[in-house]
């Protein structure tokens, strides 16, 4: 005590506050706007670089330009109503049903696992058997049963998509704690009151989770069906521009088709935020 | 001491036997430890009994069984005249966390247990006296907040309603404000008192503070470990309606040395 009177009496201003800046590194302090422009800028910057000193031939890297012009004229046919309006509209429909089967599928097994012991058991080692296989692979075969119609991109697309549902719902319905459950068995609940009123709720974010996840697969399944399996969609549009060497052209269905696979993820996040309002943080992430 | 504690504390040692516990042994069938070994106990109406004891003790074990979440695996358990086999209406349990569900308002959770056993229409009804309950432990005006709005006091105040809502004949209490900082400990024991005497309620609590055990029992069970047995039942004889300040009186420093000497005894074994 003693001491510590004696050093600020004799070197410290004692009037003063002790207000001090606490040091950020620059890198940290950037504004996420400026951040976000740079390293687009850096990419084009790059890019451009790369084809303007002809490091790449052009069939294999279009400039920027060349590819922004493509778009621009992608863009035109789709607003206009052009044949590749109806192709996305193929894609997107496959994405759709594709989605909705896997999520009925998905919920329904993730259900049987999550909450029987007998689905934990009997069904779970099978899920995770088939999960580990490339499921990619399955193409073909979705392609024999179903033909080269919009049915085998939608199976492959919902196969691919069912497994993080699965996986999401049986671990949401994991989630309740022991108290809530103890809780709801001191009110008397039946097994049906328990998992609708309170362990399907409880594990609607990880549910979620499974969703969004499923939201990318089923994205990835429906362009895979229509590469390995023909058919009238984007995906299609895609393979026939590669072949032809058009690579601005598969570039721009690229960027067009991600705008779609943003969209589903969107509105299932935006599902999120509205069904489950009371989980704040981390929203946006996988691990929620 | 004034005369009316001292009929207050007789009144709660002499009331009807509510919860009656004969020879209760649980052996968990896996691994053949035997969790509790022959417990008998009675809780009489309107009394409050705590059980204390070092972890593994079996408390826990004496707990769920009372509530009816698993069975005895030797013993008799009846409550109110009635065997305890499976939940019952006439019990309320709180825990160490208040479990308030995130998507239903601080009413709608304290209906839930009408909800679950009367239906949506009969917890509705139930609406007028959850906010009755909100009022009398301090929460009027919260009534229609989530649960991430209240403080961890808050929301186990809002737990405490929703055990009353049933009107239960017994309270069984699992630690229910351990996880609470001390201030806030001492006023909802405070509560706790108040509201078990205003119900004229029967109450167990499962705690591991001496201190919270003394000043709200009549009635000290101590356990120990291995196999988990009742070691003691101690009669805690401080006048009632007790007040925090009753903690610094030599007596009540008595019991509390009373029943730590056991638990070190408990432990060494």
């Amino acid at each position: 005590m003693t001491d510590l009177q004696a050093n600020s009496s004799s070197s410290l201003d004692t009037e003063q506050d002790t207000v001090w800046e606490q040091e950020i590194a620059f890198i940290d302090s950037v504004p996420r706007w400026i951040a976000m422009t740079f390293v687009f800028l850096v990419f084009i910057g790059t890019w451009q670089l790369v084809t303007s000193f002809g490091l790449v031939s052009p069939i294999i890297l279009p400039t920027p330009l060349e590819t922004l012009k493509d778009m621009i004229f992608v863009g035109q046919n789709l607003a206009t109503g052009g044949y590749m309006l109806g192709a996305l509209w193929i894609t997107i429909q496959e994405v759709i049903y594709g989605f909705a089967l896997a999520i009925v599928i998905g919920f329904s097994l993730g259900v049987l696992v999550g909450e029987t012991a007998f689905g934990e058991k009997a069904v779970m080692p099978y899920l995770v058997a088939i999960d580990t296989m490339p499921k990619v692979a399955f193409a073909p075969l979705f392609v024999a049963w179903l033909g080269f119609g919009i049915e085998s991109k939608v199976a492959l697309a919902a196969f691919i998509a069912t497994f993080p549902i699965v996986v999401g719902t049986a671990a949401g319905l994991h989630a309740a704690d022991e108290n809530a459950r103890m809780l709801f068995k001191t009110m008397g609940a039946s097994r049906m009151q328990t998992l609708i009123k309170m362990k399907l709720p409880m594990g609607l974010p990880q549910i979620f989770t499974g969703l969004k996840i499923g939201a990318v697969g089923v994205m990835a399944g429906a362009i895979t069906g229509e590469f390995l399996g023909g058919g009238k969609g984007f995906g299609e549009l895609i393979r026939v521009a590669a072949s032809q060497l058009n690579t601005p052209r598969v570039f721009s269905l690229i960027l067009y088709l991600s705008v779609v696979g943003l969209a589903l993820y969107l509105m299932v996040q935006w599902t999120q935020r509205k069904v489950v309002f009371w989980q704040k943080e981390s929203v946006g992430s996988y691990d929620a | 001491m004034n005369t009316a504690a001292v009929q207050d504390y007789s009144g709660a040692s002499t009331g009807a036997p509510v919860y009656e516990l004969t020879h209760v042994s649980k052996t968990y069938a896996r691994n053949q430890v035997v969790a509790l070994q022959d417990v008998s106990l009675t809780l009489r109406k309107g009394s409050f009994t705590s059980v204390i004891g070092s972890s593994g003790c079996g408390k826990s074990t004496l707990l769920k069984i009372m509530a009816g979440l698993i069975p005895p695996s030797k013993g008799r358990v009846i409550l109110q005249g009635e065997p305890v086999k499976g939940s019952r209406r006439d019990i309320g349990m709180m825990f160490q966390q208040a479990t308030l569900f995130p998507w239903k308002t601080a009413v709608e959770n304290i209906v839930l247990p009408i909800e679950i056993r009367d239906g949506k229409p009969a917890a509705k009804k139930a609406l007028e006296k959850a906010y009755e309950l909100l009022d009398i432990v301090g929460l009027k005006g919260f009534e229609n907040v989530y649960p991430n709005e209240l403080s961890g006091g808050m929301a186990q105040r809002a737990s405490i309603c929703r055990m009353l809502i049933t009107e239960p004949a017994v309270l069984l209490l699992d630690e229910p404000f351990s996880a609470l900082d001390e201030l806030s400990r001492d006023m909802m024991n405070m509560e706790l008192q108040r509201i078990c005497r205003e119900q004229d309620a029967t109450a167990f609590l499962v705690t591991h503070s001496i201190q919270e055990a003394v000043i709200l029992s009549d009635e000290i069970v101590v356990m120990k470990p291995r196999p988990g047995r009742i070691a003691e039942v101690i009669k805690v004889d401080l006048p009632r309606p007790r007040t925090l300040d009753m903690m610094t009186t030599p007596k009540f420093g008595e019991i509390v040395d009373q029943i730590r000497g056991m638990l070190d005894k408990g432990e060494d074994m």
